[in-house]
């Protein structure tokens, strides 16, 4: 669709703002003759920067694990050829952590892909609907003949993540300012993402764990999650994995699924 | 998302002008404030928020903004509508804005005279448009829509600017005036924009503010700005909202506030945030300067009695 008469400007001003190939546009100038580069760089500026920012803001244990002008040299690449779609920026980066899976300096970071995929599964659970997680009374109430056929229904902040290597401990262990210990970055992690109360949560989930929360997440009946959770992992624990899902927040309510 | 912000249909809607809250001083919302804002207690004057922050569907923003909102007026600012670019504006994000003005019922609205969104890119930055008959009518029709959704008055902002279009055809606050007369819209008149624009563009901030309508505005910003050099390596002005209110701007406002009267004032204070006790202090003054200016008129109220 070509802009309306006299109102080319934007088409104009917008390629070079990310673009540093590209010369400042001519329809801009400044005042008396003198001229605009400086000043368009102002705004290519802002935009780049800003946009840094906000990665910057939404994957702080990534950038804490590469150093600061590693995270902003990669970010700066993500931003150039991947700008916002949405104007909330909360909303932004969601093909951030496949991009540094095929970024070349951090190859030798494997998990540093799995540790963004963690954080930006935080900022969806943050911002994910408000509803009052299921009261564990509501499953002791559930007669035993019932319970395979058991359907829950999940939190909208509620997700799971799984990861060939430690992303959760990694994850945990740069969140905050603390001291990172040596960690072996080989054992493979599950993430459990909830938030309760108030507070966004990760949790590692045992083995088997993230098979069950991903088939409940997903709708299917408890006694089919159990049956794939044990395939997956002989030692996997039903009742305390399903007792640490509801104590984590992860479901609304459950429905004793009339099978349809 | 869409579970928190039902539809409402316009016409259901009854149209709401906004509470006044006079000549009072408010500041940038930030979360890390909050423990010292909630500590101190319901204090007169009011908090901006940026309206993007708070259009997730639930969670912490939310429970955050209803907090602040329980006990003190909320001005909703609102960043990324793009309203000065070509565009048609985006549905939903209007629909998302709409939702925020209901929920939260903010004595103040405002949007910016800038663009942000280009065909399916978003700059994030509030760009600038050319002064011209064909933009001034997008412009309108834009804001048309924006306070048909609101069922309220909307406040204009103007940019700081760092270039001038070859194609402007209008002065700023010519393009402004009719802005205004045309859609009914108030105006947010951010008197460190004024210096900051009056300073890159090559005319005096003094002569813009007595060629601007300031009987439409509705609240005054004031922020701190930086600065550059442009290609002649002469001052270049740039709005980072980092810093305190230059003194230069403060004397400016001080003529604002003698010609217009007292109106709601906010201290923007958005990146290098200072501690609680910084920015209150910044408001301090500028309520000040409102109430000095408050009990002067109805001292002169008197006089003439």
């Amino acid at each position: 669709m070509l802009p309306e008469s006299g109102l080319s400007f934007a088409a104009s001003f917008a390629p070079a703002l990310l673009d540093p190939a590209r010369s400042t546009p001519d329809i801009v100038t400044g005042p008396s003759g003198k001229a605009a580069n400086r000043r368009y760089d102002v705004y290519r500026n802002n935009v780049t920067v800003s946009l840094i920012d906000a990665l910057a803001a939404i994957y702080p244990a990534v950038q804490r694990i590469t150093g600061t002008d590693f995270f902003r040299a990669m970010a700066r690449f993500h931003v150039r050829s991947n700008p916002p779609t949405s104007p909330l920026l909360f909303e932004y980066g969601r093909d951030f952590p496949e991009f540094i899976a095929q970024y070349e300096h951090a190859r030798e970071m494997p998990w540093l892909a799995d540790v963004a995929r963690i954080e930006r599964a935080w900022l969806d659970a943050y911002h994910a609907a408000d509803a009052v997680p299921l009261s564990p009374a509501r499953l002791s109430a559930v007669t035993p003949d019932r319970l395979a056929d058991l359907v829950f229904i999940p939190h909208p902040a509620a997700r799971c993540l799984r990861s060939q290597y430690a992303a959760v401990t990694i994850f945990a262990a740069n969140r905050d300012g603390a001291p990172v210990m040596r960690i072996d970055a080989s054992t493979p992690e599950d993430a459990l993402i909830t938030r309760g109360e108030f507070d966004v949560t990760v949790r590692r989930l045992p083995p088997g764990g993230a098979v069950f929360a991903d088939s409940l997440i997903s709708g299917r009946p408890l006694g089919e999650a159990a049956a794939l959770a044990l395939e997956a992992a002989s030692e996997f624990d039903i009742a305390a994995n399903i007792a640490g899902l509801i104590e984590a927040g992860a479901f609304t309510s459950l429905s004793c699924g009339d099978p349809s | 998302m869409s579970t928190v912000f039902k539809p409402v249909p316009p016409a259901a809607m009854p149209l709401r002008f906004a509470t006044p809250i006079g000549g009072v001083a408010g500041t940038s919302f930030k979360p890390e404030h909050l423990p010292a804002i909630l500590e101190g207690g319901p204090r007169r004057g009011f908090f901006e928020v940026h309206a993007e922050n708070y259009m997730g569907a639930g969670g912490p923003p939310h429970r955050t903004l209803e907090t602040i909102r329980r006990d003190h007026p909320l001005s909703l600012h609102g960043v990324c509508m793009s309203i000065g670019g070509p565009r048609p504006l985006d549905k939903a994000h209007l629909a998302r804005f709409r939702g925020l003005v209901a929920r939260y019922q903010p004595a103040l609205v405002s949007e910016h005279l800038a663009w942000s969104t280009h065909e399916t890119s978003f700059f994030n930055d509030l760009l600038p448009l050319p002064y011209t008959q064909a933009t001034l009518a997008c412009v309108c029709d834009h804001i048309d829509q924006v306070q048909e959704a609101i069922r309220r008055p909307l406040l204009l902002e103007n940019p700081s600017t760092y270039v001038a279009f070859r194609e402007s055809s209008m002065r700023e606050t010519e393009f402004i005036r009719a802005i205004a007369e045309r859609t009914g819209c108030g105006l947010l008149l951010d008197v460190n924009n004024v210096f900051v624009s009056a300073s890159n563009q090559g005319y005096s901030a003094l002569d813009y503010l007595a060629d601007f309508p300031l009987s439409r505005v509705g609240e005054i910003h004031l922020a701190g700005h930086a600065e550059q050099a442009d290609d002649e390596g002469d001052l270049l002005l740039i709005d980072s909202h980092d810093g305190p209110v230059a003194d230069a701007v403060w004397k400016l406002y001080e003529v604002v506030i003698r010609r217009r009267g007292a109106v709601p004032t906010l201290i923007e204070w958005d990146s290098r945030i200072p501690d609680w006790p910084v920015l209150q202090a910044e408001a301090a003054a500028a309520q000040a300067i409102l109430d000095r200016h408050q009990s002067t008129a109805m001292a002169g109220d008197r006089h003439a009695a």
